[in-house]
């Protein structure tokens, strides 16, 4: 079942066109920054973006601050809206159902393959990254820096990227499993991505007001950018440990509703 | 509900003798169904659809799925269709696909949904065989449809459903079973009356019914008398008026309250 949804989504080419339009921007950034040579001060602009220019090796890092406000879960709202909903409206959903395809075992299937989806995309958009960065902007051999200012080694940056492109798909799962979980609420894979996107933006907007700083630790976004952590020397482990907890629960609450939502509903479309 | 697809908020759903939706991994891979129209994976060829639709649950073997889906596609004639996408497909063709999805499996039960939905009317007569090839094949076709003459032709056992319930189910030939009466037509009605006076039934331009069972009799009677005869034929019950008599309104015309007690 789970390879069945794997191909079913990896043979569309709509999944592609997708991963390709994501990695659009940070490229541009990249010919922008290599040709004029003007890259923001440090301490504005995305992340990590300042220190490209003397080490092209921090470009993945980037390149995945560049995407991750609005670009990547655009991306992963697309697809795990459409998972369910997607079916439901075009009427597959029936058949498979009826095949009998089991729901939970749907769901599961469904869920790992938005897990691919995820991992595949943030990889693609680290390696084409790193290749951008090695092609247009200085390497240091030896390595580069810290945010905090000292020295890291090559293979202390390429254990850390790891870390980070890992930190970045666990947080894209909690946009995941809100779009999921809206997805099996409604026969429209639209809906259920504007539904995922809108927790989003206003979670977001909520970080940014401090009337609701009561609750801004728990909102969904609070610690997306806390992968720049791992970069500072030593470590800063506080905010990705709690950024790891929070996606944690949201995905576990939201994956319960969706599974009993999903398994107790009367297809009808 | 009899997929599983709906459940019931009381009551049992038993198919080919297991409780559903609870049997549904052990019965539903020996059923084939074709609900509410077809539906397929429009990126993807006829054939992947099959292909994947047969991957995404139990009792589809791998090793035979190849030869199955050359069998269906032969079988419902889009043998020659190639890798085109489905999206490009005709509603007729769309309607034969999904046909063959539920063909796929050999099923012992086939429920099908108005199987022949945008099929003209060569692919119809086509389909109208399969299927009752596949009937004397021992495959148990459970068929709903509202084109009455479909079911009169395909049918063997009908039920009509009046507001989800169904008040009528019975044998197609009990139910248009031959009333004893007999249909002559002629251009002179009124003189049938006058030849056979108490035995009319009903008069009108270019016909009388008579009460009689046998069509001769009714002819010599009436020969003899001198009364043109143009055709006789045994009175039937059509299936419309079987079902009209059954079910009362229309499932989906709505009326005011208050307007249904005074019919």
């Amino acid at each position: 079942m789970i390879a069945v949804e794997l191909r079913k989504l990896f043979r569309r080419p709509r999944t592609w066109v997708t991963i390709a339009l994501l990695n659009g921007l940070p490229v541009l950034v990249a010919v922008l920054l290599a040709v004029t040579d003007l890259a923001p001060r440090p301490g504005e602009g995305p992340a990590f973006l300042s220190a490209v220019l003397t080490n092209g090796t921090l470009y993945p890092l980037a390149a995945l601050a560049i995407v991750l406000p609005l670009f990547l879960p655009i991306a992963v709202a697309l697809i795990a809206g459409d998972s369910v909903a997607g079916e439901a409206q075009a009427g597959t959903l029936r058949y498979l159902l009826a095949r009998p395809a089991g729901r939970t075992r749907l769901l599961v299937a469904k869920l790992v393959s938005i897990l691919v989806f995820v991992l595949v995309t943030v990889v693609v958009v680290a390696v084409v990254g790193y290749l951008v960065g090695r092609l247009l902007f200085d390497v240091q051999p030896l390595g580069g820096t810290s945010v905090s200012g000292t020295d890291l080694s090559s293979t202390e940056i390429a254990w850390r990227t790891l870390l980070a492109v890992g930190y970045v798909a666990v947080s894209m799962l909690g946009v995941a499993a809100f779009a999921l979980f809206f997805s099996t609420l409604t026969d429209s894979p639209l809906a259920a991505m504007l539904g995922a996107l809108g927790i989003l933006v206003a979670s977001s907007l909520l970080f940014t007001l401090d009337a609701a700083s009561s609750f801004a630790p728990y909102l969904p976004t609070r610690y997306w950018l806390a992968f720049v952590d791992l970069f500072r020397e030593p470590i800063l482990w506080r905010d990705v440990v709690r950024g790891l907890a929070l996606q944690g629960v949201y995905v576990v609450v939201l994956l319960g509703a969706a599974w009993a939502n999903f398994t107790t509903k009367d297809i009808s479309s | 509900m009899l997929l599983g697809l709906v459940l019931p908020t009381s009551g049992t759903v038993q198919l080919l003798g297991e409780p559903m939706p609870k049997g549904a991994r052990r019965v539903l891979p020996r059923v084939g169904a074709l609900i509410e129209g077809p539906a397929h994976y429009g990126h993807l060829s006829g054939r992947a659809n099959l292909a994947l639709m047969d991957a995404a649950g139990p009792g589809g073997s791998r090793r035979t799925r190849t030869a199955r889906i050359d069998t269906v596609l032969e079988q419902v004639g889009l043998a020659g269709v190639g890798r085109k996408p489905v999206k490009a497909y005709s509603l007729g063709m769309r309607q034969r696909l999904g046909l063959g999805a539920a063909l796929l499996r050999r099923p012992e039960l086939l429920v099908l949904d108005e199987p022949t939905n945008g099929l003209d009317p060569q692919g119809i007569h086509e389909i109208r065989d399969l299927l009752l090839e596949l009937h004397r094949g021992g495959t148990t076709v459970f068929l709903s449809s509202h084109l009455l003459a479909e079911v009169e032709q395909l049918c063997s056992r009908v039920g009509v459903l009046d507001r989800g319930r169904l008040v009528l189910q019975d044998q197609l030939a009990t139910l248009t079973a031959p009333t004893g009466a007999t249909v002559v037509e002629t251009p002179d009605p009124q003189r049938v009356r006058a030849a056979l006076d108490g035995r009319v039934l009903e008069l009108d331009a270019g016909s009388a019914v008579v009460r009689g069972a046998d069509p001769a009799e009714v002819n010599a009677a009436l020969v003899a008398a001198g009364v043109p005869v143009t055709g006789l034929k045994l009175q039937r019950p059509s299936l419309e008026e079987v079902v009209l008599a059954a079910a009362s309104t229309s499932a989906d015309r709505v009326d005011a309250p208050g307007e249904r007690s005074r019919r």
